[in-house]
C-alpha cells in the first residue's frame, strides 16, 4: 500500500513543480491544487497506513489494544485540506481579479512592479 | 492566571470580531481598532514583565497535558517577539487613522490587521508545531487580502508573486511537519526536543532540518528565496507596507531561531554551517540589490533581506553572545525598518512618488521629517550611538570570538553599503533641489487636517524615541537578550518548564 501512495505522491508532486514553472497562471493554481494533494497523502503514508482497524476502544475496556490506526494524522490532513481550500480558493479569486486588471494570463506579463521602479512607466 | 497567556491572541481576536459588527461605521472601527491595539500592548507588556521575573510559563488548553494538548508557551524569546509586535501594531494603528483611504477601510482594513496580528501572535505563543503551521495559515491568509486591498495593478501583480511562494512554503512545512510526526510520533516542540537525540537514524534528521530551513527560510526571505519580497512589499500602501516589513518576515526569523536552538541540535556543523553560508549570502545579495535601486520602498525592502542575514549569522554562530546578538538585532530592526516605511508613507503624502528621481528637497521643506528619516536610517546603517550599533557590534564581536572572521569582514561591509544606500536616500530625497519638471506639490503640510499630521508623525516619533533609548541605554536589552540567549542554548529549562519532572 505504501508503494502505491508513493508513486502516486510522487506523480502528484512532479505535475505540481511542472505546472508551477508554467507562465499560466490556471496551470500555476492547477500547480498548487495538486502540491495541496501531494502533501496529504504524504502525511497520510509516512503515519504508517493501517488497514482496517479502526481508533475505537472496545466496550469493557480503558485503552486502546492491538493494532488500530492512529487517528492524529488524519486529524492533520483534515485540518491541511480545510486550510487549503481556503488558501486556494482565495488564490483563485486573486488570480481572476489580476487576469480581469492585467488582460492577459501570462505571468511575465505582471512585470510592471519591476519595470516602474527603475523606469519612466507609469500603472494605472 | 496562566490563561492570560491566550490574550494577546484573544485580544485582536475579539477586537476584529467586534468590528465586524459595526461594518459600515467608519469611525466606530477606528475607536476599536485603536483601543483594541492598546490593551494588546499593555497585556504585552505585563506578560512579558511576568516571564522575566517568575520565568517560562505554559497554558494547557482544555488541561490536556503536553505532549498530547496543544499548549501556549512563553519563554523570554516569544515575549520579545509578541511585545515588539504589540508595539508595531499600536503604531502602525495610529498611522492607519492619518493615512489609511476610506475605500480600504470600507473593505474591512481594520479587522483584517487585527486578525493579522492575531496570527503573527499565535505563531510566537504556541509550543506546538502543527499549531504553528495553524497560525501561520491564520496570518498568511489576512496578509493576502491586506496586500492585495484596493486591487491596484501592481498590488495583485505583487500579490501573485507572495501567495504562490508563501503557500509553496506551507506545504513544505507541513510536509516537514507530517514526517517529523512519522518518526518521532509527537509534535510537542518540547517533547520533540526530548526524542529527536535519541533517534537512531541521524541522517533523518538532517532532512528534516532542511525541510524547516527552506520553509521557513522563505517567509523569512534567506538567499536564495527572497525574491518574493522586493516584487511585493512596495506595491501596498505605506501602512500595510510597514507592519509588513517590520513583523511578517521576523516570524519565519523566529520560527528559525526556534526550530534550530531547540529541536535541530544533534549535528550542529552540518546545520549551523550551512545557515552561517545562507546568512552571509542573504546579507551580500540583500545590500548590492538595494544598491541598484531607485525607488525609496524598494531600496528598504532588499534591505530587510540583507538585516535577516544579520540576525540569522547570531543564530548560525550559536554562541551565547551570537544569539543575543541576532536577539536583539531582531527587536532593533523591527522597529527601525517599520518607521523607515512609516517615513517613506509620509514623504509619499507629500510629493506624491516613491520614485527617487522625481523626490527632492525635502529637508529644507519639512527639517523635522528629515531629522525623522535620520534616526532610523542611520540606526539601520550601524551609526555609534544609535540602536543599529550595538546589535551590528554585538554580531560582531561574537563572529570574532567564534574564529568567523569571513563572516565578520562580509558584516562589515554590508553595513558600509547599507550607509551607502540610506545616504542615497538622504541625497536624492532630502537633499538635492526637486527637478523642476517634477516639482508639484501633492499636498502642503499645514493644508492637511491637524488630526492627520498628529496621527502620521505621532508613530514616527514613538519609534524615533525608542530607538534613541535602546542607542544611549542599550545595557538593560543586551541583558534581556542575554537571558534569552541562555534560555535558548539550554533547551533543558524549556524542556522542563513544558513537561513538568516527567522525563
Amino acid at each position: 500500500m505504501e508503494f502505491v501512495l508513493a508513486i502516486i505522491v510522487g506523480i502528484l508532486a512532479t505535475s505540481a513543480f511542472y505546472l508551477m514553472l508554467r507562465r499560466s497562471l490556471v496551470k500555476v493554481i492547477l500547480g498548487l491544487v495538486f502540491l495541496g494533494n501531494a502533501v496529504n497523502l504524504t502525511i497520510f503514508s509516512v503515519a504508517r497506513v493501517t488497514k482496517g482497524y479502526a481508533a475505537f476502544i472496545p466496550q469493557n475496556a480503558n485503552t486502546l489494544e492491538g493494532t488500530y490506526a492512529d487517528p492524529l494524522p488524519q486529524a492533520l490532513i483534515l485540518t491541511a485540506i480545510v486550510i487549503g481550500f481556503g488558501t486556494q480558493a482565495f488564490a483563485i479569486a486573486l488570480f481572476r481579479k489580476a487576469f480581469q486588471k492585467v488582460g492577459d494570463d501570462d505571468l511575465d506579463k505582471m512585470n510592471s512592479t519591476d519595470i516602474m521602479c527603475n523606469e519612466d512607466v507609469v500603472g494605472d | 492566571m496562566n490563561s492570560i497567556l491566550s490574550m494577546p491572541v484573544v485580544i485582536p481576536l475579539f477586537t476584529g470580531v467586534m468590528m465586524l459588527f459595526f461594518w459600515k461605521h467608519r469611525l466606530a472601527q477606528r475607536i476599536i481598532n485603536t483601543i483594541g491595539s492598546v490593551v494588546t500592548l499593555s497585556i504585552a507588556i505585563y506578560l512579558t514583565w511576568y516571564v522575566k521575573t517568575h520565568g517560562i510559563q505554559s497554558l494547557y488548553i482544555g488541561s490536556w497535558q503536553a505532549p498530547f494538548g496543544i499548549i501556549f508557551t512563553a519563554d523570554l524569546l516569544t515575549m520579545t517577539m509578541v511585545l515588539v509586535s504589540a508595539i508595531i501594531g499600536f503604531a502602525t494603528s495610529l498611522y492607519s487613522l492619518g493615512t489609511m483611504d476610506e475605500t480600504r477601510e470600507h473593505f474591512g482594513y481594520f479587522p483584517l490587521l487585527q486578525i493579522m496580528q492575531m496570527g503573527i501572535n499565535g505563531s510566537f505563543m504556541t509550543g506546538d508545531l502543527f499549531n504553528m503551521f495553524v497560525w501561520f495559515e491564520v496570518l498568511l491568509i489576512s496578509s493576502f487580502a491586506l496586500v492585495a486591498l484596493g486591487s491596484e495593478r501592481r498590488q495583485l501583480e505583487g500579490a501573485i508573486k507572495y501567495v504562490i511562494l508563501n503557500l509553496l512554503s506551507s506545504s513544505l512545512f507541513v510536509v516537514g511537519v507530517g514526517i517529523l510526526y512519522g518518526i518521532v510520533g509527537g509534535l510537542n516542540m518540547a517533547d520533540l526536543a526530548r526524542k529527536i537525540p535519541m533517534l537512531p537514524n541521524k541522517g533523518i534528521v538532517n532532512v528534516m532540518a532542511m525541510f524547516f530551513l527552506v520553509s521557513f527560510g522563505i517567509k523569512a526571505a534567506i538567499f536564495p528565496m527572497f525574491f518574493w519580497l522586493p516584487a511585493s512589499y512596495h506595491t501596498p500602501p505605506a501602512a500595510i507596507s510597514a507592519i509588513f516589513a517590520g513583523m511578517l518576515t521576523k516570524v519565519g526569523v523566529y520560527a528559525l531561531f526556534r526550530v534550530f536552538t531547540l529541536i535541530f541540535i544533534t549535528d550542529i556543523t552540518f546545520t549551523h554551517n550551512i545557515i552561517l553560508i545562507i546568512a552571509m549570502l542573504t546579507m551580500l545579495t540583500g545590500v548590492l540589490g538595494a544598491a541598484s535601486q531607485m525607488e525609496f520602498r524598494r531600496i528598504l525592502s532588499f534591505h530587510i533581506i540583507s538585516q535577516i542575514g544579520y540576525m540569522i549569522l547570531g543564530l548560525a554562530l550559536m554562541t551565547p553572545l551570537g544569539i543575543a546578538g541576532g536577539v536583539f538585532y531582531i527587536f532593533h530592526h523591527i522597529i527601525v525598518k517599520t518607521n523607515l516605511f512609516f517615513v517613506s508613507g509620509v514623504v509619499n503624502e507629500l510629493k506624491g512618488t516613491y520614485l527617487l528621481k522625481k523626490l527632492g528637497g525635502v529637508l529644507k521643506l519639512y527639517p523635522l521629517l528629515g531629522l525623522l528619516f535620520l534616526i532610523p536610517a542611520m540606526s539601520l546603517g550601524g551609526v555609534p550611538l544609535l540602536s543599529g550599533f550595538w546589535a551590528k557590534y554585538t554580531v560582531a564581536v561574537a563572529a570574532v570570538e567564534k574564529g568567523e572572521y569571513l563572516a565578520l569582514v562580509v558584516s562589515l561591509f554590508v553595513g558600509l553599503l547599507t550607509l551607502f544606500s540610506m545616504i542615497k536616500i538622504w541625497n536624492e530625497v532630502f537633499w538635492k533641489e526637486q527637478k523642476a519638471e517634477y516639482a508639484t506639490e501633492q499636498a502642503k503640510i499645514k493644508e492637511l487636517p491637524k488630526f492627520k499630521i498628529a496621527m502620521m508623525f505621532a508613530p514616527i516619533i514613538i519609534l524615533a524615541v525608542i530607538t534613541l533609548f535602546i542607542g544611549l541605554n542599550p545595557q538593560p536589552f543586551l541583558d534581556y537578550a542575554n537571558e534569552t540567549a541562555h534560555q535558548l542554548l539550554n533547551p533543558s529549562i524549556y524542556i522542563n518548564a513544558v513537561l513538568g519532572g516527567q522525563q
